[in-house]
């Protein structure tokens, strides 16, 4: 519950002003975590499968996934890292301006770990992360972080 | 922010000290909480398809799943929710006493959608009990309930 150990954190996010409001909200919320960022899926399923410029990125303990992404959509990075041996274990946030629905349901369907909307609000947005951080840093039990098999 | 509906939850579990003190903590933490007991896992699985007596069992909103249970084990349940297309969607939070690497990890595989350490003392338990409901009840976008299909 008090682990300090850094946890790496993958946010899949083509909006710049979303980065750099998440990477704030996380520098005040949790010191030791490492936020990496993929702006589109195609970068995103780089990073985790350590394609070309990502040889050596870290495994993430945790990804934010955002649904509205150019080259391939949220809901495309959810189908692939659920369906993939070694990365369907990656607790999958997704993270997405949208409340609809159809969305909230496909995103379960394919085993989104959980579903949060961005709120429009600064203030509102940083009790969302902090929120992320409180739960999923400090109290989920997380999978432990191995060597690449 | 606050659910307006009343929320229903699973709980599968088989102390009755546990079951006891997740009852009194969901009504300090959530009035509008509605707490169903499975106490193994052939009555949880009975409760989600609506066998025998669960005829009229309403669908739960979140399943929380002990590990270590008679007749039919937390792994085993997790996976018939999770291969299910109608029930897969339910969020499902493992709550268990165990911390060892094989359970987190095996959990996650199966998709869990989180897994959470049950503490022995009582002031953190209620503080899980809260955090659980300040997270999973008030900030995550959960599958609104549908007509049984």
């Amino acid at each position: 519950m008090t682990e300090q150990r850094i946890k790496t954190l993958l946010l899949v996010e083509d909006n710049a002003g979303d980065v750099r409001l998440t990477q704030e909200a996380f520098r005040t919320a949790n010191k030791s975590v490492d936020l990496r960022v993929a702006s589109d899926g195609v970068e995103a399923i780089a990073f985790l499968k350590r394609e070309g410029k990502y040889a050596n990125a870290p495994r993430p303990d945790l990804i934010l996934l955002d649904l509205n992404l150019p080259k391939m959509g949220g809901h495309g990075v959810l189908a692939f890292i659920k369906n993939d041996d070694g990365l369907k274990m990656i607790p999958t946030v997704v993270l997405s301006c949208s409340d609809a629905e159809a969305d909230i349901v496909k995103s379960y369907q394919l085993q989104a770990n959980c579903y949060l909307t961005k709120p429009g609000l600064l203030d509102a947005f940083e009790t969302v992360v902090k929120g992320i951080s409180d739960f999923w840093l400090a109290r989920a039990e997380l999978p432990a972080q191995r060597l690449t098999a | 922010m606050k659910p307006i509906f009343p929320t229903t939850l699973l709980l599968v579990e088989d102390s009755p000290g546990d079951v006891r003190l997740t009852q009194e903590a969901f009504r300090e933490a959530n009035q509008a909480v509605r707490l169903h007991v499975a106490w193994d896992g052939a009555e949880a699985m009975a409760f989600l398809n609506r066998q025998g007596a669960n005829i009229n069992a309403p669908r739960p909103d979140l399943i929380l799943l002990d590990l270590n249970l008679p007749k039919m084990d937390g792994r085993q349940v997790l996976a018939q929710i999770k291969e299910d297309a109608n029930l897969k969607t339910i969020p499902t939070v493992i709550l268990t006493t165990s911390v060892a690497e094989a359970d987190i990890d095996k959990s996650y595989q199966l998709q869990a959608n989180c897994y959470l350490n049950k503490p022995v003392e009582l002031e953190a338990f209620e503080a899980l009990v809260k955090s659980i409901n300040d997270f999973w009840l008030t900030r995550v976008k959960l599958p609104q309930q549908r007509p049984v299909g």
